[in-house]
């Protein structure tokens, strides 16, 4: 999606993060984290809480400072500008909608205080009520408002001014499953349609997964993997990131030998065959982690065609699907998903011996 | 239809029993607080009402000879030989200093006591407690006695001039006590507390995500002051201008001391009513005339404060 030549709209450079005094006593939030963010990009920081997700945004938006490095804004030094000289807005995680004043009141705001006149602030206010369709409810007081009509105020809220760049901090966690995935959608759209470039917090893998552009993975104030989503879920670079995005398969094997961005792997379950490395895989031991996302097993009728094979323990059944926990030889315990289509179901009962094939190029070599 | 009615009657009866205990419980339990009620606040306003109607008796309390002359005399003086009315302001003009000192009182008030508050109220929750406690300290202290330590401070051989000569500044005394500024500064120091208390309560729960997010939205720190904080502060703003203008209004010790007995306020002037000039029924008018004055401006804040929706839920 995004033109890797793009102009660059943050630039963050070894930035990091230290509350307390110093780094053996304090907290590292952030440490010498550097990333370049694209003009007009979609692009979701992901991680667990306490991850230096939301810090990151905060040094980002101004409200705090960073120990070490630079942020740049469009080519521009943001060292010691305010919150309210930097052209970046926010969209908080609990809204933060002023309480004394009307959804159209809270809209102008910001573009009072830019010395907007009358008239531009009156069109500007229709113009993004529009574009969050909440025109019909201008008038009320956020109060009277629900959930997701308050998100809406809040997102409309921080793009009146036309920031540069558009900071979400987990804005759709305090609202309901159907609510959420409605205002994914909603986000995408917002965003392509005013071409701001989005910066967008979460811990939901999924959220992050459906959105995004390109997705960084972070962990106790650092970055550990950055691309597309795609990149993310298929070739995770890490461990971590395999066992943070979707439901994964660790198995472990050994290494025989080395070809180009693949090895031949021999799994202690018995099967071996070509795996692919990591980004990083210079310093990789021996004894390796494989991951297989349970979608890209399958059930064959016979132990010919089979890479492995075990006892079903357990199934668990989730509407779209099934998931079947099963127990190989290598004393592993593999999960294999089936979409719910009775076409490809085969049905098999807890304790029954089944036969396992895995998908061409599944196999994936982690770092630890 | 029999049959149904005979099922009826115990039901509905029991339901009648069961309401009359519930009534009788209600009763018994508020009869307390009533009496409470009727005792301290309903009872003593009937008197002073009653008494403001009738005529002084010759060594102080009230003959019973029904009256409107208390009032008569907040306005008009009457002439000692032929008892004809003319127009007079001495009353006015001291209800009217009582009003511009308890006015000015309460602005000072203000100005002291949000910056305090907010300072309080931004404070980490483990140390706010500690400031509260230093904030009501005064409190344990008469009143009086307070007064009285003003009272050394202020004067010509008090602390301030005495240390303003020490030093050289000033050659003579400074005459502070016995003026409205020795007044004003008492005032502000009895009530302070007042003002500081309630707009504490209204920071300390004010969301300071909020002014993160004016900040966020371009605002200075002047104008997430006027637009964010002060309009989310208005109930604590209000409450504490209440409590700070009611009692200076009727203020009597402090202006007694403070302001040597030299310039009247309303407090004395009833004070002087009911003792000196031993004539209840025109104290008694005054005090109910200036209850009315602060009733009727409370409910014309309350009215204008509903008109434009109360601010938040605070």
């Amino acid at each position: 999606m995004s033109d890797r030549t793009a102009t660059i709209a943050i630039d963050i450079r070894e930035t990091s993060k230290i509350y307390g005094r110093d780094r053996t006593t304090g907290v590292v939030a952030l440490d010498q984290v550097s990333l370049a963010i694209d003009d007009n990009e979609f692009f979701t920081l992901l991680g667990p809480s306490g991850c230096g997700k939301t810090t990151l945004l905060r040094l980002i938006a101004g409200f705090e400072q960073p120990t070490q490095g630079e942020i740049l804004l469009f080519g521009e030094h943001l060292e010691g500008l305010p919150p309210h000289k930097r052209p970046v807005n926010t969209v908080f995680q609990h809204y933060a909608l002023f309480p004394h004043m009307t959804v159209a009141q809270n809209i102008s705001f910001g573009l009072e205080m830019l010395g907007m006149g009358d008239a531009q602030i009156a069109t500007t206010v229709k113009e993004v009520l529009g574009l969050v369709q909440m025109e019909h409810l201008a008038d009320r007081k956020t109060d009277q408002l629900s959930g997701g009509q308050q998100q809406r105020v809040a997102l409309a809220r921080a793009l009146a001014p036309r920031p540069k760049v558009l900071l979400l901090d987990e804005p759709l966690s305090a609202l309901d499953f159907k609510l959420r995935k409605e205002m994914q959608v909603e986000l995408k759209r917002l965003q392509t349609e005013t071409g701001i470039t989005f910066i967008f917090v979460t811990h939901d893998q999924e959220e992050a997964l459906t959105m995004s552009d390109r997705v960084a993975v972070m962990r106790d104030g650092l970055i550990l993997q950055v691309g597309d989503p795609r990149e993310i879920y298929d070739r995770p670079a890490r461990r971590f990131v395999a066992d943070f995005i979707g439901d994964i398969n660790i198995l472990r094997g050994k290494v025989l030998s080395r070809e180009g961005q693949q090895a031949q792997v021999q799994l202690n379950a018995g099967h071996h065959g070509k795996a692919g490395l990591p980004i990083d895989a210079s310093n990789l031991a021996n004894e390796v982690s494989v991951a297989i996302r349970p979608e890209q097993l399958s059930f064959v009728d016979s132990v010919d065609n089979a890479q492995l094979s075990g006892t079903v323990q357990q199934i668990s059944y989730f509407g779209s699907g099934f998931d079947y926990h099963i127990n190989i030889p290598s004393g592993e315990t593999i999960m294999l998903r089936l979409a719910n289509r009775s076409s490809e179901h085969r049905s098999y009962a807890v304790g029954d011996q089944a036969h396992i094939s895995i998908g061409d190029g599944a196999m994936q070599i982690l770092a630890d | 239809m029999t049959d149904q009615s005979k099922t009826d009657n115990p039901l509905s009866s029991s339901v009648v029993t069961e309401q009359t205990r519930l009534r009788n419980a209600r009763i018994s339990l508020l009869a307390p607080g009533m009496l409470t009620i009727i005792c301290i606040g309903i009872m003593p306003l009937s008197i002073v009402l009653v008494y403001s109607f009738l005529q002084p008796g010759d060594f102080g309390g009230v003959s019973w000879v029904m009256s409107f002359d208390a009032y008569v005399q907040l306005l008009f003086e009457r002439d000692i030989f032929d008892e004809t009315l003319s127009f007079t302001t001495d009353y006015l003009e001291i209800f009217f200093r009582s009003v511009s000192l308890g006015l000015f009182t309460t602005v000072t008030c203000l100005l002291v006591g949000f910056p305090t508050a907010y300072f309080i109220a931004t404070q980490p929750p483990a140390r706010r407690n500690a400031w509260l406690f230093l904030i009501t300290i005064p409190f344990w202290t008469n009143l009086l006695i307070r007064t009285y330590a003003m009272l050394l401070i202020l004067r010509d051989q008090g602390m301030i001039n005495l240390t303003l000569i020490e030093i050289g500044l000033i050659e003579r005394a400074i005459p502070m006590l016995y003026t409205d500024f020795a007044v004003c500064l008492g005032l502000v120091y009895a009530y302070l507390p007042f003002m500081v208390l309630p707009i504490y309560a209204s920071l300390e729960k004010l969301d300071f995500r909020l002014v993160e997010a004016s900040y966020d939205l371009y605002a200075t720190r002047f104008k997430v002051l006027q637009r964010i904080i002060i309009p989310l502060a208005k109930p604590g703003i209000a409450a504490g201008c209440i409590l700070v203008m009611i009692p200076s209004l009727g203020a009597y010790i402090t202006p007694a001391l403070l302001g040597g007995g030299k310039s009247l306020m309303i407090g004395n002037l009833i004070e002087l009513q009911f003792g000196q000039a031993r004539n209840w029924p025109f104290g008694s008018a005054i005090a109910l005339v200036l209850m009315v004055l602060v009733m009727l401006s409370l409910m014309a804040y309350l009215r204008s404060g509903a008109s434009k929706g109360a601010p938040g839920h605070g």
